[in-house]
């Protein structure tokens, strides 16, 4: 079975937000939110300066918190790709999970349901690259299985020097980013 | 999945949606747990409108809705992928703060109180005006400002009305210091879309074009290209651009010393001989005379301007020289920023001369476009008295109409009067320096009439305003692309206009007809336009309707392709020293002049892009706001320490003439020079209109009160006011 994750190369991000957009139109998300988002860091002293742009979302961790907080079983781990998603039909509106994620991932939709990003498996299921990485103009993401050791996402995270969001949280983020 | 069942099934299905295909994944049916997409979708292709660089899009209508906008897999320009503002353009559909009906003004100008009239109505308006200031002070003494390949028809009619005097702000406002510098060295311009072989370059050298915030998508495509490749990135800027966070050398050069910086780096090419001698023996005029001036210009001498070090001004020249000819000094876009900005434009011509980039891989390309033969409509009016901006050729080397040119007409009568103006798609008010003069200019107009999709600023001002289509509910004139590899491309309509808003090419039609110049519209609609140039080319409407674009045989882009290196220039040669420029009274090589500074305690005001929205026109649109709701003021940290402001905290600026500036945010960062600050350029609106983006964040267009103009070609350096700071409470 795959294990789907992202390797982002920081090299190449510009943080144009397009993956932003695309999300939100994509999946309708309503004005006012988001499910991806661009974080710019600045380190050192002019003009020793370096930069790193992320573009984040839910990491679909391994070990997903917000899934073993949910009270009702809304947040599960799917059976495909082992992607983390939220059955809005289930979904009580505790906000327990949105309390529980380290990354700021999920956000209460208006409708009363915990929301976030999907990897756009509506998509992924048709065989279509999720919205952010078909539209990014500097191609810097690759969407795949990290679990077949010939993808291409694999063969990014095994050969290039990266890093994930906050590696001691131990929720074993599956979004890899490319220094 | 089969990978090549489901190419082949989207190539069927007519349009590539774009999918890049996993394979070795077996999808499975999804539970009721997925938000995925259900209803029917059509899928639409047609080109964008959200700024000037036209990439080829495909519109997808779900369930009659707009849904979204993605890229054409087939278009060159955008390679599938759209920018985040072609991504966000259905927004500009669903913006409610858009114009509705056509108005005509009700009390004073600018007081933005409207009576809502029929089109006829506003037509009859409009002609009768007209008409009259024809009698009165003849055809010329109407302008039109036009900003966009939407505004054709409406050239088409104003033409034909007798007018020579259209402009856009994007010469005199924006690129034309730069076109001029590279004509006046090459006998060539840079154009839009540039023509830089930017995904072949082995060195970038950016001097404040800041790609990857400016989002012009095919360069910022091609530098992401690049750099996975390894290209080395040089990046001179007041500020820590995103571009200069790729770079191998960022050099905070002082504001205003880049002439400077850019004769160091060539003194250190000439005098190392590192420069293509080749290309200059065969192909160069005046060398040893330009030699004998750039000898001088020391990287010791350039430290003292620039506050970059020699030994960074001289590894950087080597790196540059190691890649030549693959090293390309990009022209950069928007160059209007102190008046020597043409001479400033002539120096990075000249260093890519020195480097032998022109003509070759990795620097610039020679462009090509297919044949598509215009309408043959009868012969324009002539007009007896010229063009009104520039008498006298006072700027010698503007080689477009310059639109602050017809602004100072407007205000003094000379050399003749100016009493209507037709505004299309540019906010003169944000795009224009100087309000106040723009302000005084409409106080002498019999008649201002403003074309738009929202309430913009100059609408504010206007006595009638047109409500537009925008362009997913219009067709348009077709994008006869000049680019590395031609093509033609059709924008046509998507969804239809929620209210009485109208395409422009109706508007100019009914215009010209309510002034009588039916016979220069011999078509009956826009469709039977389209066809007939479409057939001219061996093409016809419906291929265009189903494809979106069709693609010519690309023509040699490079010296070694076949392309003849023919220089149009006076000499025929490419110009280290310019006898024109000298016979003129203008250094015949480029010299640096120190800029003037601020008043003590102020800064110098900088201002730049955002990738998510384009000059003033997308605040509104619900999707870009929401990505980008408001600008900052960047700060450096120590000036922000002195003067206890921290990130998050709102200022007002106020500039050297004592204009204030609606609150902005505050940025303090180390990503910019203690000297200066920076915000992004479109953002604190006035109109009332605009009700979603008024008063958000500040205007920089409201603190240019000052630009010095280019002795050249009549450009206005905008980056020469001064602002202090005042913590808002």
């Amino acid at each position: 079975m795959a294990r789907f994750g992202m390797a982002i190369d920081t090299t190449k991000c510009v943080g144009c937000m397009d993956c932003i957009v695309a999300c939100k139109t994509e999946n309708d998300v309503p004005d006012g939110y988001c499910r991806d988002w661009i974080a710019k860091r600045v380190e050192g002293r002019m003009p020793d300066l370096r930069m790193t742009i992320t573009s984040e979302r839910c990491n679909h961790c391994d070990n997903p918190p917000c899934v073993t907080c949910c009270p009702t079983g809304a947040s599960h781990v799917h059976v495909y790709g082992k992607i983390v998603l939220v059955d809005h039909g289930k979904c009580i509106g505790c906000k327990a999970c949105v309390a529980s994620c380290p990354y700021g991932a999920r956000f209460m939709h208006p409708d009363g349901y915990a929301d976030k990003c999907t990897f756009c498996i509506h998509r992924v299921d048709k065989g279509q690259l999720p919205a952010c990485v078909e539209v990014c103009p500097t191609r810097c993401m690759t969407f795949g299985d990290l679990d077949d050791p010939q993808s291409e996402v694999s063969r990014l995270v095994a050969g290039r020097k990266h890093f994930v969001l906050k590696p001691d949280a131990g929720t074993g983020p599956r979004i890899f980013y490319l220094e | 999945m089969n990978t090549i069942s489901r190419r082949r099934f989207l190539k069927i299905s007519g349009l590539g949606l774009g999918a890049a295909s996993l394979a070795g994944l077996s999808p499975r049916r999804l539970g009721a747990t997925a938000a995925a997409s259900a209803g029917t979708v059509r899928a639409v292709p047609t080109y964008c409108d959200i700024c000037f660089w036209k990439c080829n899009a495909i519109a997808h209508v779900r369930d009659g809705r707009l849904w979204k906008i993605t890229g054409n897999p087939e278009d060159p320009l955008s390679r599938g992928r759209l920018c985040p503002r072609g991504t966000g353009g259905i927004g500009t559909v669903t913006d409610p703060d858009r114009l509705q009906s056509p108005l005509i003004r009700r009390k004073a100008r600018g007081g933005e109180e409207w009576v809502e009239v029929t089109w006829d109505e506003a037509f009859d308006y409009i002609a009768g005006k007209l008409q009259k200031i024809k009698v009165e002070h003849g055809p010329e003494a109407v302008a039109l400002f036009s900003h966009g390949i939407g505004g054709a028809f409406l050239k088409h009619t104003f033409k034909a009305y007798g007018t020579p005097n259209i402009a856009a702000p994007s010469f005199a406002q924006c690129r034309g210091p730069r076109d001029a510098g590279f004509l006046l060295t090459f006998g060539e311009d840079i154009g839009s879309p540039e023509r830089t072989d930017i995904r072949n370059a082995r060195c970038i050298v950016l001097i404040g074009s800041h790609l990857g915030e400016n989002m012009h998508n095919t360069q910022v495509q091609e530098f992401a290209e690049a750099l996975g490749k390894g290209a080395t990135v040089i990046v001179a800027d007041p500020r820590f651009s995103v571009a200069a966070s790729k770079a191998k050398y960022y050099l905070p050069v002082k504001p205003g010393s880049d002439i400077a910086l850019l004769l160091a780096w060539m003194n250190v090419i000439v005098t190392e001989e590192l420069y293509d001698q080749a290309f200059v023996e065969q192909h160069g005029f005046g060398f040893e005379n330009f030699k004998a001036e750039i000898v001088e210009r020391t990287p010791e001498w350039a430290y003292l301007e620039t506050g970059i070090p020699p030994e960074k001004i001289r590894e950087s020249a080597r790196e540059m020289a190691r890649h030549r000819p693959a090293t390309l000094v990009h022209p950069g876009r928007h160059a209007t920023w102190y008046g020597d900005d043409t001479q400033r434009s002539r120096a990075i011509a000249l260093l890519n001369a020195l480097l032998g980039s022109w003509g070759r891989k990795g620097g610039f390309y020679y462009p090509s476009s297919m044949d598509v033969p215009g309408y043959p409509y009868q012969p324009y009016p002539k007009s007896g008295r010229g063009k009104v901006d520039n008498p006298g050729k006072k700027y010698p080397f503007a080689h477009e109409t310059i639109s602050t040119g017809i602004r100072e007409a407007t205000i003094s009568g000379q050399p003749y009067p100016v009493k209507g103006w037709f505004v299309y798609a540019t906010n003169l008010i944000h795009a224009l320096p100087n309000e106040a003069e723009t302000l005084k200019a409409i106080q002498a107009l019999d008649l201002l009439v403003v074309v738009d999709v929202i309430p913009s600023e100059i609408a504010g001002w206007a006595d009638v305003v047109l409500p537009e289509a925008t362009y997913l509910e219009r067709y348009d004139e077709l994008n006869v692309e000049y680019f590395r590899d031609p093509f033609v491309a059709l924008r046509q309509p998507v969804v239809e206009p929620p209210g009485d808003q109208k395409p422009n090419w109706w508007i100019a039609r009914e215009l010209a007809f309510k002034l009588g110049l039916g016979e220069y519209y011999p078509w009956q609609d826009i469709e039977e336009y389209l066809d007939y140039r479409l057939a001219g080319a061996g093409l016809s409407l419906g291929t265009l309707k189903e494809k979106g674009l069709v693609k010519g045989t690309p023509a040699p882009a490079f010296f070694d392709e076949g392309v003849e290196a023919l220089w149009p220039t006076p000499s025929g040669k490419v110009e280290f020293y310019s006898l024109q420029l000298e016979r003129a009274g203008f250094d015949p090589v480029p010299r640096h002049q120190r800029q003037k500074e601020g008043p003590p305690g102020s800064f110098r005001l900088l201002y730049g892009r955002a990738p998510v929205h384009s000059f003033s026109r997308t605040q509104t649109n619900p999707i870009l706001r929401d990505a980008m709701p408001e600008n900052d003021v960047w700060l450096n940290a120590s000036v922000g320490a002195r003067l206890g402001l921290r990130s998050g905290d709102y200022v007002r600026l106020r500039n050297q003439d004592d204009v204030l500036s609606s609150p902005i945010k505050v940025r303090v960062t180390e990503a910019i020079r203690p000297d200066c600050v920076y915000m992004v350029h479109g953002f604190g609106h006035t109109a009332k209109g605009l009700r979603s983006a008024f008063g958000v964040g500040a205007s920089d267009a409201q603190l240019i009160t000052r630009y010095e103009t280019d002795p050249l070609m009549g450009g206005t350096g905008m980056n020469v006011n001064f602002v202090s700071i005042e913590r808002e409470n």
